[in-house]
């Protein structure tokens, strides 16, 4: 058979044929190669980093809510982050820039990029679209198994001689180039090389997804029927593919600087600091896209779902997530307008700016009219998700100030922007990730979530959240900046030192009250209520098969009739219509029956 | 905590564009505040309106065209209006020194920032300039034109109350201008991450009356210097 | 009447099977490293004209020339080891897959050794000890290399002579697998997907050798 033909006949072949024999322990859990078990191995070791991550800012918050007070129980860290003293471990402020600079990293790439694109991706492209597994399922394994040491090299980083990086998530040159600048030798090299590291296990999984997506698609499954959590992933694996290499050669260029001598971003030796920031914004906007896109994706399958209404306005949606994947290629700028880049630049950024505010728009518009005349109902997914819609709503908005280039003088690397970006990574991804675990929690594990303690965990997150992220945009009005170890040192700051201390014991509370969540996660998975193959009465397919799905996922190869959308249709005695239920004898809206598609020359089917 | 710490309204600015920056802040701040209460109140109301009730389906809706044009239309026009009312003031602040301003040069280095004066002759790089640490002094109502630079890291000079926010790049030499409109004490910040001391890289901003600055130049000119 | 039973071929896709749809997916990731590569490249150089050298002053472009020659003649030698799996060929595959790696080998050997020429030359990519003097000029003229030029020529040159020498240990692997009688007619796709990725590689050298030895 040609390659073709093998391709096709493996598809339909789906699930059923499958060998029987069991596979041994370390190839079902260890290496793994099914798409299933993958997510759940980037979902666990990526939940771990997110509290890691939260105690990093735990401490960063302690030092912001009491500057210079020694911190309890800090006594166990080494001298080179806490300075001895008789009262106690008092910060220094080396370490409270590497912790500014590992609270973000972390986060970022490995916290919410993992949990969005490693758990969501896995899991739910293949299901969606009705296929066995990935295109390339041990190119998957090797995706999870670079991540990996990626996370332990950075988590390593802090041990070194000088700890770990401080120059800040974005790394700016010339600060990042050397130790002379930072104190940081060794540990600045492994945040390098770390995410060189990851940003190649994030490309494979591009590739597979992409692949995936396009070419594995069950018969019926047009394009315009893929759910928008799959159609989220496939434009986020899309930018991941084109920006992560430019990242990547970033990250090389600047190891090189440090570490052979190079002159790229050095002007001692004739280099450009700007051109790391070119370099690394362009990849850094199309980076902020991967992390809210495909939670806009997870926010729409719950919301229509919970709602039981289909989404408002599916193509736009569609359109909506193409043309931001397609705009955050010419904002990059928006980042660099005071860097010192000619000011006429920085006109044409706002201008781009401005305009990638429209589709973000119309997804939030779209989603109140999916609200509109639903039958609302508010289990704990559906709160995450709406949580993620009234909090996106706050971080689209505040990008607004910092868009118009006058303003964004004022509050650029002040708490306006780190206000900004929390409402929308927090506020937006991190409440759709709970929304997604909560929701395909049942298909993962074939339990349910515990539902009270799930609300109680909703709420205490969602105020203290609030409470902690909402006053930083006033401290930003009243001109704190970024990254300060010692805000007290500034006279016009010393009055804001109340509202340091009221944010720092809120965001105790927040990082706390996640233990409800860590508590509810492990007690559901061995004493949750037992699931069936579609607790929430949807419609996309990965609801068909048993909650967890065997191995294939599918007994034979599914057929698509419709949308994924169908709540509340005419032509359903329920409030829902699974995009594979055959159509009804006679006419009727969705008449679904695929046209014989063209079968490849020479196939055999 | 007092009632200004958690205010909307901006702390007082002290420069000739400072208003036009204020101003847009708060026609922003209007506009999104006009639309965040909007939204918002669309959205509990559909939850309490719509929150499920025994007997009652939703209603099998894909949407409206119509609808996604207007709101989207409306967006874009807001959003590109808000861009043009915006370039203006811009080019005014990062673009358009005016003639005959004070040039002095502010040099950023971990962990201060040098400032230098063109002393008597009036022009730099001659051997009566002198040279301050971590102050700026110019006179009220006189424009200000400062090279900016650096020479090791990136540092940013910020100076909250006239408004100005510029990064200070080694290898350049970027220009900053402001004119205070009003005399008194005020602050500089260095808000660029520069390493372990950034946050000690503040300093001091006086303006004075056009007499005491005069003044406090000619006493800096006199200060013996180091020999060379 | 439904049709399920009928029809079960999955979507069409893209109408090219996986590896070779994936293999697409991956060339367009590095087409966007070399971007950003040569992109620095051409941005350094637009700062800093005076930190580079005019084609030839220092780099050999007659030596290059005829390597870059090697590589377009392995990348004939690959269409033809594709061409001969086509017509179920296999000494053709094997022969002129061997060709190709033996070709692909000779333009790393080369690109190698016109680097310990330009070392022995000072033209370096750090800062410290460079001190290359251009090809023919006088003793003491202008200097020429170090952390822009030889950084950006090295970082260039040298991760594309990392793709080449993937691509060679892969083609290996390929015709070690040929000679097991791993590929037919039918079944070419890891041929393709590694004459894929090796007409690519020849591409962006064609670009280097432009940007780089002759603009």
């Amino acid at each position: 058979m040609s390659t073709t033909e093998k391709d096709i006949a493996s598809a339909v072949d789906a699930g059923g044929q499958h060998d029987h024999h069991e596979i041994p322990w370390i190839r079902k859990y260890v290496f793994a190669t099914d798409h299933k078990m993958i997510a759940k191995q980037f979902m666990f070791v990526s939940l771990f980093f997110l509290v890691v991550g939260g105690a990093l800012a735990g401490m960063m918050r302690f030092q912001l809510g009491f500057p210079g007070q020694p911190m309890p129980g800090a006594g166990i860290l080494p001298d080179a982050m806490m300075a001895p003293t008789p009262n106690g471990a008092i910060m220094l402020p080396e370490f409270y820039n590497s912790l500014v600079t590992m609270h973000g990293t972390i986060m970022i790439f490995f916290a919410i990029m993992p949990l969005l694109v490693g758990l969501f991706g896995n899991l739910l492209i293949p299901l969606q679209i009705g296929a066995e597994d990935m295109a390339f399922p041990r190119l998957n394994m090797a995706s999870f198994w670079l991540a990996v040491p990626a996370g332990m090299l950075m988590l390593a980083s802090f041990a070194v001689e000088g700890g770990a990086a401080g120059a800040g998530w974005t790394s700016y040159a010339p600060l990042s180039t050397s130790g002379e600048w930072t104190g940081v030798y060794l540990g600045q090299q492994l945040w390098l090389v770390s995410l060189t590291i990851l940003g190649f296990s994030s490309l494979i999984g591009a590739v597979n997804y992409i692949t995936t997506v396009i070419n594995l698609r069950a018969p019926g499954m047009t394009w315009f029927r893929i759910p928008l959590a799959t159609w989220s992933l496939f434009v986020t694996a899309v930018l991941i593919l084109l920006a992560i290499p430019i990242l990547a050669g970033a990250l090389l260029m600047l190891l090189f600087d440090q570490t052979i001598g190079t002159g790229f971003f050095r002007p001692d030796v004739g280099g450009e600091p700007l051109l790391w920031q070119h370099l690394f914004w362009f990849f850094g906007h199309p980076e902020v896209y991967i992390l809210i896109l495909p939670a806009m994706g997870i926010t729409s399958e719950v919301l229509s779902n919970r709602a039981r209404k289909p989404i408002f306005g599916y193509h736009s949606m569609v359109l909506a997530l193409i043309s931001i994947g397609f705009l955050g290629w010419i904002v990059w700028g928006h980042h660099m307008f005071q860097s010192g880049m000619n000011p006429l630049l920085g006109t044409s950024f706002m201008i781009s700016t401005m305009a990638i505010a429209v589709p973000s728009a119309i997804k939030t518009f779209n989603w109140l009219g999916t609200l509109w005349k639903a039958d609302i109902h508010f289990d704990v997914p559906m709160l995450h998700a709406l949580s993620f819609v009234s909090m996106f709503i706050i971080g689209g908005l505040s990008g607004i100030f910092m868009a118009s280039t006058p303003v964004d003088i004022y509050i650029h690397d002040t708490y306006f922007i780190v206000a900004h970006l929390h409402y929308v990574l927090f506020g937006g991804s991190l409440f759709a990730i709970f929304a997604g675990i909560t929701y395909w929690f049942p298909k993962m594990f074939g339990r349910m979530m515990n539902e009270p303690l799930g609300k109680v965990h909703f709420v205490l997150t969602f105020i203290f959240y609030n409470l902690v992220f909402f006053p930083m945009h006033n401290l930003g009005l009243q001109g704190m900046m970024r990254r300060i170890y010692d805000f007290t040192q500034y006279d016009f700051l010393q009055p804001l030192q109340p509202m340091n201390q009221f944010i720092t014991l809120f965001a105790f509370a927040l990082i706390t009250t996640q233990v409800l969540f860590v508590i509810n996660f492990f007690w559901s998975i061995f004493k949750g209520e037992t699931a069936g193959n579609n607790p929430w009465n949807s419609n996309t397919l990965e609801w068909t098969v048993p909650s967890p799905p065997p191995h294939g996922n599918f007994a034979q190869m599914p057929t698509v009739f419709r949308g994924p959308y169908e709540y509340s249709s005419p032509e359903s005695d329920d409030d829902f219509l699974p995009q594979t239920t055959p159509p009804r004898e006679g006419p009727g809206p969705s008449s679904g029956v695929p046209a014989p598609t063209p079968t490849p020359e020479g196939a055999e089917v | 905590m007092t009632w200004s710490d958690w205010s909307w309204v901006l702390p007082d600015a002290f420069s000739t564009f400072s208003d036009d920056v204020d101003m847009i802040y708060y026609v922003i701040l209007w506009v999104t505040g006009i639309i965040f209460v909007i939204t918002e109140g669309v959205l509990i109301y559909f939850l309490v309106r719509y929150r499920h009730k025994e007997g009652r389906k939703a209603t099998y809706d894909h949407g409206s065209s119509k609808l996604e044009i207007v709101w989207t239309t409306a967006t874009l026009v807001v959003c590109l209006a808000l861009g043009i009312v915006s370039k203006g003031v811009w080019d005014t602040m990062k673009i358009d020194v005016p003639e005959g301003a004070m040039e002095i040069i502010v040099t950023a280095q971990q962990f201060e920032w040098h400032v230098t004066y063109p002393g008597p002759d009036g022009a730099l790089g001659t051997a009566d300039d002198f040279e301050v640490l971590n102050q700026i002094h110019a006179a009220v109502d006189e424009p200000v034109w400062i090279h900016l630079r650096a020479t090791d890291v990136l540092h940013s000079l910020f100076l909250p109350e006239m408004r100005v926010k510029q990064d200070a790049v080694p290898g350049k030499d970027i220009p900053v201008w402001f004119e205070a409109t009003a005399t008194g004490e005020y602050t500089i910040g260095c808000a660029e991450l520069c390493g372990i001391g950034h946050t000690t890289m503040n300093g001091t901003l006086t303006i004075h009356t056009a007499a005491d600055f005069q003044a406090w130049a000619t006493a800096q000119a006199q200060r013996p210097r180091p020999r060379p | 009447m439904t049709t399920i039973t009928a029809d079960r071929a999955p979507m069409a896709g893209m109408k090219v099977y996986h590896l070779k749809l994936g293999m697409w997916v991956f060339l367009l990731s590095e087409v966007m490293f070399f971007t950003g590569l040569i992109g620095a490249y051409v941005i350094l150089r637009f700062a800093h004209p005076e930190a580079f050298g005019v084609p030839g002053e220092v780099l050999n472009v007659p030596l290059t020339a005829f390597n870059t020659f090697v590589l377009i003649c392995s990348s004939v030698t690959m269409v033809k080891a594709f061409a001969a799996i086509e017509q179920n060929d296999q000494q053709g595959l094997q022969k002129w897959l061997l060709a190709t790696i033996v070709l692909g080998a000779s333009f790393v050997g080369v690109q190698a050794w016109e680097y310990t020429l330009l070392f022995s030359e000072g033209f370096v990519p750090m800062a410290e000890s460079y001190h290359a003097i251009a090809r023919g000029a006088a003793e003491g003229s202008e200097v020429i290399g170090g952390p822009l030029y030889g950084a950006t020529f090295y970082t260039m040159t040298g991760f594309h002579g990392a793709h080449v020498s993937i691509g060679v240990f892969c083609l290996c692997f390929t015709l070690w697998r040929a000679r097991k009688g791993a590929y037919t007619a039918g079944n070419l796709g890891g041929v393709e997907i590694m004459g894929l990725y090796w007409h690519f590689v020849d591409l962006v050298w064609i670009l280097l050798f432009t940007f780089v030895y002759l603009i």
